[in-house]
């Protein structure tokens, strides 16, 4: 076996709504989420024996099994950053290609906006890890240490590099968020704005503005994970699992990549495109609509590149006015919202969203959207998916 | 103009490790080093305990000409830590060596600031055990 | 035998949550409650949001017997190895509830000498600070 193609089915999908506080614990939201996500499968928490949790996130396995009657696991596994969505998603079908698995839940939940948390973060210098010491010995003294710096950096030069305007970032946030207000689920749901209104946003790190950065949400998400052959005795219709894929480069870095030749792009998220195009045998010409890691606006230009979608430097007129990434353009993107215009949990919307697209349950519908694209981990460690309807 | 830092709020202070103390040591001593491998001689920063290329561990502490040029650029119009006064700027640069280093300007305004302008490294005592590599336009 | 405190040291909080909150609201009251699966009636220590038997996330706070037994020990001796905020030696003990649940706690009044699996204990309420009321064990007569 060399590759996972069609060994793999999504088989149930659970997203908690987007709010500013969830006034639950994020265990809470994970175990409500699990378990809508096995209901919507046709699954009980019997039939789990494998778990695949984000490296970061509050709920451990052993509050999961213990608070959902979990007895039987034979395989829990982890991804970690920014990546972590379709690095679980790819880490579950593995479990269930190679047999150590039957079922695997993948979950993430996160009250990024309250911050109710259910452990205080404890960390200190001691116990810091590389890379975080990389941050707090040669950006941190600097004054740079913030999300929004780390990536204007590479903006920065990525606009010198391809002669590009920051107004011209508007565009991308401007769709995600009339895509968001189709979404009931949406922290945005009835509140579209206009590229004027993107202009208007306030300028956090030059040349970026608030706008361009992701919402942050309380929410969870669940996906369960099977066998094509389980999948067919299932509720739903399958969703397969066609190609998926990590990568990572030397001097990869979370968000601050600045120690190699370019910076200018996301070579990773370009790797990881070869390798999922190649092992779903399709071309970028075949996807009907892509979940793009839109944590950080501009990052979405440049992934259209690195996928092959457009050429380099040219994923900003890709994305100007809007008509070819909004429902009804050649190539829609992020059609619940995604990290700007739904709320923020890390990319996993992204996933749940391309299942939706598929089983054609999405508030904002592509046409036989038989194929879909996941990007996640723009600007660091990548990963993606190809998903599909068909075998 | 240069990084305007709030006293009543201290700095982040660089964790020092094994594998960096030699670069903080030459700050301290008003001296910009960076690591070299003594094998293949390839100059690398951060620091880091192999040489990527030749994946030796010799490596020796190299002082830099302290010349370079602006390689991208930003300006923080909301300060993340009330330490730092904002709006201020973070450069990053490209050394001779063909380094890179995160920094902040001095005597400068941030709109005179671009891509490719050759800057020189200046050393700014910013509090009690902290010295920090800073930069300012040449030419 | 009561434990004692290093006072220069604060003693940790418990982390007080939206699924454990029933649970301290009664320690502070001096009532140990348990949580009960409203749907299959399943006894529940320590809280979670949802009832491993049934799934259901339907829970109700009821009270607790205040009997158990010394199901086992542990006898911190050594500093180093112990919460710097409470002085050596003291004893951890995991109680096994009549009510059906185990808790972690402490010995009320028993010598490291004195204590054995199977003791018979109740439930006390040991105030620590104004913020801090702990439930912890003392023997029962039997």
């Amino acid at each position: 076996m060399n590759n996972i193609k069609n060994r793999a089915a999504i088989v149930g999908i659970s997203m908690t709504k987007f709010s500013k506080d969830s006034e639950r614990t994020e265990l809470y939201l994970t175990c409500q989420c699990i378990k809508a996500a096995l209901d919507d499968a046709g699954l009980t928490p019997d039939d789990v024996d494998g778990l695949v949790k984000q490296t970061d996130d509050a709920s451990d396995e052993h509050a999961v099994t213990s608070s959902m009657g979990m007895g039987n696991l034979t395989y829990f596994g982890e991804s970690r950053w920014g990546a972590a969505p379709s690095a679980m998603a790819m880490r579950a079908a593995m479990g269930v290609a190679t047999g150590v698995a039957n079922y695997i839940v993948v979950y993430r939940s996160v009250n990024g906006a309250s911050k109710r948390r259910m452990t205080p973060s404890m960390r200190t210098s001691g116990q810091m890890s590389t890379s975080d010491l990389l941050q707090w010995t040669f950006h941190a003294p600097f004054g740079h240490m913030s999300n929004a710096g780390r990536v204007a950096m590479i903006v920065r030069r990525y606009m010198h590099e391809f002669g590009i305007n920051n107004d011209q970032f508007g565009w991308v946030p401007t769709v995600c968020r009339e895509h968001g207000a189709r979404n009931a689920n949406s922290m945005f749901y009835q509140k579209p704005i206009a590229f004027e209104d993107y202009l208007k946003s306030k300028m956090i790190v030059e040349p970026l503005r608030r706008m361009d950065f992701y919402e942050e949400a309380d929410a969870a998400a669940a996906l369960v994970v099977t066998t094509p052959e389980r999948a067919k005795d299932l509720k739903q219709r399958p969703v397969y699992v066609l190609g998926a894929a990590q990568h990572m480069a030397l001097e990869t870095e979370e968000l601050t990549s600045y120690y190699r030749p370019s910076i200018s792009g996301l070579p990773e998220m370009g790797k990881v495109g070869e390798k999922i195009f190649a092992m779903a045998g399709v071309t970028p010409k075949d996807i009907k609509c892509v979940q793009l890691d839109d944590s950080y606006g501009p990052f979405v230009p440049m992934q259209l590149e690195e996928l092959g979608f457009c050429n380099q430097g040219e994923g900003v007129d890709f994305c100007n006015r809007g008509d070819r990434i909004r429902l009804g353009g050649e190539l829609p993107l992020n059609t619940s919202g995604g990290s700007l215009g739904e709320g923020h949990i890390h990319g996993m919307n992204h996933v749940i969203e391309a299942v939706r697209q598929i089983r054609g349950t999405s508030t904002a519908q592509v046409k036989d959207a038989e194929l879909v694209l996941v990007a996640s981990g723009a600007g660091g460690p990548a990963s993606g998916l190809i998903l599909g309807g068909k075998s | 103009m240069s990084m305007v830092y709030d006293t009543e709020h201290p700095v982040p202070i660089p964790p020092i490790i094994w594998d960096n103390m030699g670069y903080w040591e030459g700050i301290n001593r008003h001296e910009l080093v960076f690591q070299r491998c003594k094998e293949c001689g390839t100059w690398r920063h951060p620091p880091r305990p192999v040489c990527p290329k030749c994946r030796s561990f010799e490596k020796e502490w190299t002082p830099s000409t302290g010349k370079g040029a602006v390689y991208s650029w930003v300006t923080y119009q909301e300060s993340p830590h009330p330490g730092f006064k904002a709006p201020y700027s973070v450069v990053l640069l490209e050394m001779e060596e063909g380094v890179r280093l995160v920094s902040n300007m001095v005597d400068i305004k941030p709109e005179e600031i671009s891509i490719g302008m050759p800057v020189e490294v200046v050393f700014e005592d910013i509090a009690e055990g902290l010295t920090l590599p800073k930069f300012r336009k040449v030419g | 035998m009561v434990m004692e405190y290093n006072p220069g040291i604060q003693l940790l909080r418990p982390r007080v949550d939206f699924d454990n909150q029933g649970y301290w609201d009664g320690i502070k009251q001096h009532k140990l409650i348990f949580q009960k699966c409203k749907y299959c009636g399943l006894l529940i220590h320590r809280p979670r949001p949802m009832c491993p038997r049934c799934n259901s996330m339907d829970m109700e706070w009821v009270p607790s017997m205040g009997k158990g037994t010394v199901y086992s020990w542990v006898n911190f001796v050594y500093a180093n190895a112990a919460y710097p905020g409470i002085k050596v030696p003291y004893l951890v003990v995991v109680v096994e509830m009549l009510d059906g649940v185990r808790i972690v706690s402490n010995m009320y009044d028993v010598p490291p000498d004195e204590i054995y699996v199977g003791m018979p204990v109740e439930v006390v309420f040991d105030d620590i600070a104004d913020d801090l009321t702990l439930p912890k064990f003392k023997r029962r007569e039997v």
